[in-house]
């Protein structure tokens, strides 16, 4: 009787394994060199990441699985971790400085962070609920850590012990789902969900679409849709701000890609039963992201209620059920995390010129420091959709997709709340741009910090009027949900 | 060609940037010549135009964004080589006139200027629909920026109601644009003016285009927006809003909803005459009771575009070239009125009306050229306001006279308003010290009107040129305004 070897393909998985042997050294390394060693530690990670985002492009991205189908590596799990990279170096460069000014200890900052990364890069290549549920904790744990490094600072602990509190709640709802949808289908991958689906005898149970919705409650939590949306803006305040950045952009895409594989592979022929409940979350995610936004006093609790407003309008794409509706998801996606990365990045380094958090201590950027004042209104007009930059073509995108599936109510609803929400954008470039200044300014700036910053606002630039360099990318990438 | 003239401008931009680091002089000069420049780049396409065809000229096209469909393409027909000429006209007036009144951040107010011209030209000349509303939206950034900048006292509040009022009426047109493109296949313009729409459909976008419009022109009851960003816009500002981002809607109209959706277009004229005589009559009496030079004239424009609208729903050639020619005469006239209010307020600092008095006898020449530009926009014959409301009334008259008839009242309440205020200013007995000790207008104010009155003069006795470069396509919007798309759908579908 010959020996049924398992199904293992460790070459598929070279990036994670890479990451993962980082991560594991880099931890051994700052037992040995303490707090000494963090700048160094810092680099490497980010080298690292480098590294493994080139196993990536290597990579052959081919549909082939390996774990019995439970690790898939195709065209779409080697875009978004590309994107899940550039989301994790970018805020990590940032945060070097800051890392070392606010005295978070030792070099597992980093570690924490390439471990929170490993997570989101399995969950994009989960081919079943399994896989999933592993990266999704792997990632959320260490977020959850990461949120309360600054551990002596009230804020930082309340923030982390919020985070993981809810967060467990969730990964119950979304383990409950789970069990429920094995209940009914007897599998938990992906692909083999679809073929019972695709049964005609099959009946679909209260059951199936219980777990379905209970599924993706569970991921909109991660994503921060309303009305799952609670602790976004106290976690994002709390947090410390290198951190925000960063969790305001890593696990969006990670949460995202398991949103394509679950309701695009396992439940495409549901689209009636998941479209309007991505579509209810959608508006509700909007409105809250409009209206709550606009009385916040703290930058953070404002780009907070921010991101809710766009997973409102990507919700908007994915409920389209189209090929042109993922294709505008990803296309927002994408732009969101450089302009975000880029917003965050500008609070950070303006955090070390003494400028807190407070949006009133913006006012009179434009004279200080003229060309920080100017990156910032980019991203707040990119972010509010007016053209030519880039978060119009994403918005753009997305409505177009929405018309075209003939959800023109919907369509007006959003671009109504996107004008509305212009409005603490706004404010911030009138803060900026029309009040007189009240403090100083005084710190040189880093120039790693400005780089990403410069880049990112370079980005949402030139995709803003030439968005075809992306275009081409994106599409390859959700060309297998047709 | 067009894409020189378009981006010309911002070229100067980045030639600000580069060259002018701190120099302010620097700055002013360099925005100076580019504008000039691209006046006179702009004068050429005037040249090289055919004005016997209502086709497209100078096209331009190259691929974009083709698996949207999304093209660069861009040309001008006889209705608008007008405004782009209008425009680069305007800027270098006005960047002359912010030489001295602008002090702080010159460099950073050169740039927004030249930015706004680049993409108010831009508007005027794209014909892909992506392309339009890009441009007609980044218009918003510079002039919010303008206003919030170098406004007056209040200019936050103005700044954030123009930019979330023109906003929130453009997104409705984002939508329009969206669902006109899966039904008539393209974005491109000259293309869906001959897509069929159904009647239903017409009527939708028809609405979804008039409310970004309405704002823009602005049409009572949307035009809360305007007396407020007017007042608080620095003199440059002000000009270029009254006298070319106001036109932007109504030529919104012109370019979209007449010639693609003739049939909406044709059911709503009584919704448009409704509110543009509410417009012409009710503003007008708000412009009576003003105290601020600059608010009068403010609610002034919104009158006097409720006669533009007027005529171009009026559905004939005299209606149609008058409210075209209206709009450039608008431009000159209410640009001129606030270039002068810039003038006086540059050496008095205040726009309070009762705070002047007998300014005559201390500004000769400015009382004459303040006078030409009243009887201007009173409509005197002779002047260029004659010319074009003369041409809107008759038009308004052959489609319905009532509606003529009570236009023609607010001409009566324009010379009211006008003649009050002028009587205000400038007779009357010089009482306060301040009026006393003011000088007349130097070398640099007077190039600056010089330009000016003589297109006041020009068009009012001699608007014959001016008529025929609009005139073959104007014709040809005549003949797309009467035709019955709803029918051709409804025939295409069996």
């Amino acid at each position: 009787m010959p020996v049924q070897m398992p199904d293992i393909n460790l070459g598929l998985m070279l990036p994670e394994i890479l990451v993962t042997l980082l991560a594991m050294a880099l931890l051994l390394m700052s037992a040995w060199y303490g707090k000494e060693g963090r700048g160094t530690i810092g680099w490497m990670s980010i080298f690292g990441i480098g590294l493994a985002a080139l196993a990536v492009l290597s990579g052959g991205g081919s549909g082939e699985t390996t774990f019995g189908g439970q690790f898939l590596d195709d065209g779409f799990s080697r875009y978004m971790k590309l994107l899940l990279c550039i989301a994790t170096a970018l805020p990590l460069i940032m945060s070097l400085n800051y890392v070392r000014d606010q005295r978070m200890d030792g070099g597992e900052y980093y570690v924490i962070t390439l471990f929170s990364l490993l997570g989101g890069m399995f969950m994009i290549s989960s081919g079943g609920f399994v896989m999933l549920y592993l990266g999704l904790e792997l990632m959320s744990l260490s977020i959850y850590i990461l949120a309360a490094f600054r551990r002596q600072d009230l804020h930082s602990s309340e923030a982390g012990l919020k985070y993981f509190i809810l967060g467990s709640l969730a990964s119950g709802i979304l383990l409950y789902g789970i069990s429920l949808i094995y209940g009914s289908f007897g599998t938990l991958s992906y692909a083999g969900i679809a073929q019972v689906l695709a049964d005609p005898h099959f009946h679909v149970g209260p059951v199936v679409g219980l777990g379905m919705v209970m599924v993706i409650v569970g991921i909109s939590f991660k994503i921060a849709a309303a009305p799952f949306h609670m602790w976004a803006p106290d976690v994002y305040e709390g947090a410390p701000t290198s951190v925000t950045a960063f969790m305001a952009v890593m696990p969006k895409v990670a949460a995202f890609a398991v949103l394509y594989r679950i309701l695009l592979v396992a439940f495409p022929s549901l689209h009636d039963q998941w479209g309007p409940v991505l579509q209810f979350m959608a508006v509700l995610s909007m409105a809250v992201g409009s209206f709550a936004a606009i009385a916040q006093t703290n930058i953070k609790r404002m780009l907070a209620y921010s991101s809710i407003g766009h997973v409102g309008f990507l919700l908007i794409g994915l409920s389209t059920g189209t090929i042109e509706g993922y294709h505008g998801v990803l296309i927002y996606l994408t732009i969101y995390i450089f302009m975000s990365v880029g917003a965050f990045g500008l609070i950070l380094i303006l955090n070390r010129e003494g400028v807190g958090d407070n949006i009133e201590d913006y006012k009179g950027l434009s004279r200080k420091r003229p060309y920080l004042a100017l990156l910032m209104s980019a991203f707040m007009f990119s972010m509010a959709g007016i053209p030519p930059l880039a978060g119009f073509i994403g918005k753009l995108y997305v409505f177009m997709a929405a018309i075209k599936a003939g959800m023109i109510g919907l369509a007006i609803v959003g671009v109504l709340f996107s004008a509305l929400g212009a409005f603490y954008y706004l404010r911030l470039v009138k803060f900026m741009y029309f009040d007189e200044a009240e403090s100083e300014f005084s710190m040189p700036i880093s120039v790693s910090s400005q780089a990403v910053v410069v880049l990112s606002g370079v980005i949402v630039l030139v995709w803003g009027v030439f968005p075809g360099s992306i275009l081409g990318v994106t599409e390859a990438a959700v060309r297998m949900f047709q | 060609m067009l894409s020189l003239v378009t981006f010309l401008p911002l070229a100067g931009v980045l030639a600000i940037i580069i060259a002018a680091r701190n120099n302010a002089n620097m700055a002013r000069m360099i925005a100076l010549i580019v504008s000039l420049a691209t006046f006179f780049l702009s004068l050429s396409l005037l040249t090289g135009f055919d004005s016997t065809t209502a086709a497209f000229q100078f096209l331009e096209e190259s691929e974009w964004l083709p698996a949207y469909g999304i093209t660069y393409r861009m040309g001008v027909d006889g209705i608008s080589l007008p405004f782009v000429l209008l425009t680069t006209f305007l800027t270098p007036l006005c960047i002359l006139a912010s030489w001295e009144s602008v002090q702080k951040m010159v460099k950073e107010y050169m740039i927004a200027f030249l930015a706004l011209e680049s993409f108010v030209i831009g508007v005027f000349c794209a014909l892909d629909f992506i392309l339009f509303y890009i441009l007609w939206e980044a218009m918003l950034i510079p002039m919010f920026l303008l206003i919030g900048v170098w406004g007056g006292p209040n200019r936050v509040y103005a700044a954030m109601k123009f930019f979330l009022y023109t906003l929130a009426g453009s997104v409705l047109m984002l939508v329009a644009i969206i669902a006109m493109k899966y039904v008539g296949g393209t974005f491109s313009i000259p293309d869906l003016m001959n897509a069929p729409f159904g009647f239903n459909l017409q009527v939708w976008l028809f609405l979804g285009f008039f409310v970004s419009f309405a704002v823009k022109v602005p049409m009572w009851p949307f035009h809360t927006w305007l007396p407020d960003a007017h007042v608080e816009a620095p003199t440059g500002g002000s000009v270029i809003l009254a006298g070319v981002l106001l036109k932007m809607g109504a030529y919104g109209f012109l370019r979209f909803s007449i010639p693609m959706l003739p049939d909406a277009s044709r059911y709503f004229v009584p919704m448009i005459f409704g509110l543009s005589l509410v417009a012409i009559v009710y503003t007008a009496l708000v412009a009576l009771m003003q105290k601020d030079l600059k608010k009068l004239i403010a609610y002034s424009s919104v009158s006097h575009m409720g006669f533009v609208t007027i005529g171009l729903f009026s559905f004939n050639q005299q209606g149609l070239e008058g409210g075209i020619l209206q709009m450039i005469n608008h431009g000159i006239v209410a640009g001129g009125l606030f270039l002068l209010v810039g003038v006086i307020y540059d050496r008095m600092h205040t726009r309070e009306i009762a705070r002047f008095g007998g300014v005559v006898n201390v500004m000769p020449v400015y009382a004459v050229i303040f006078m030409l530009f009243t009887m201007a926009a009173v409509g005197l014959p002779g002047t260029n306001g004659f010319v074009g409301e003369f041409l809107i009334l008759l038009g308004a008259f052959l489609a319905n006279k009532g509606v003529a008839i009570v236009a023609t009242t607010g001409l009566v309440l324009g010379a009211a308003y006008m003649l009050w205020l002028y009587k205000k200013v400038f007779f009357g007995l010089m009482e306060s010290e301040e009026v006393k000790a003011l000088k007349d207008m130097n070398r640099r104010e007077l190039a600056i009107f010089a330009p000016l009155i003589i297109l006041v003069l020009w068009i009012g006795f001699y608007p014959g040129p001016f008529l025929e470069i609009m005139h073959s396509s104007v014709e040809q919007l005549l003949v797309q305004s009467n035709t019955i798309k709803a029918g051709i759908a409804s025939v295409a579908m069996y």
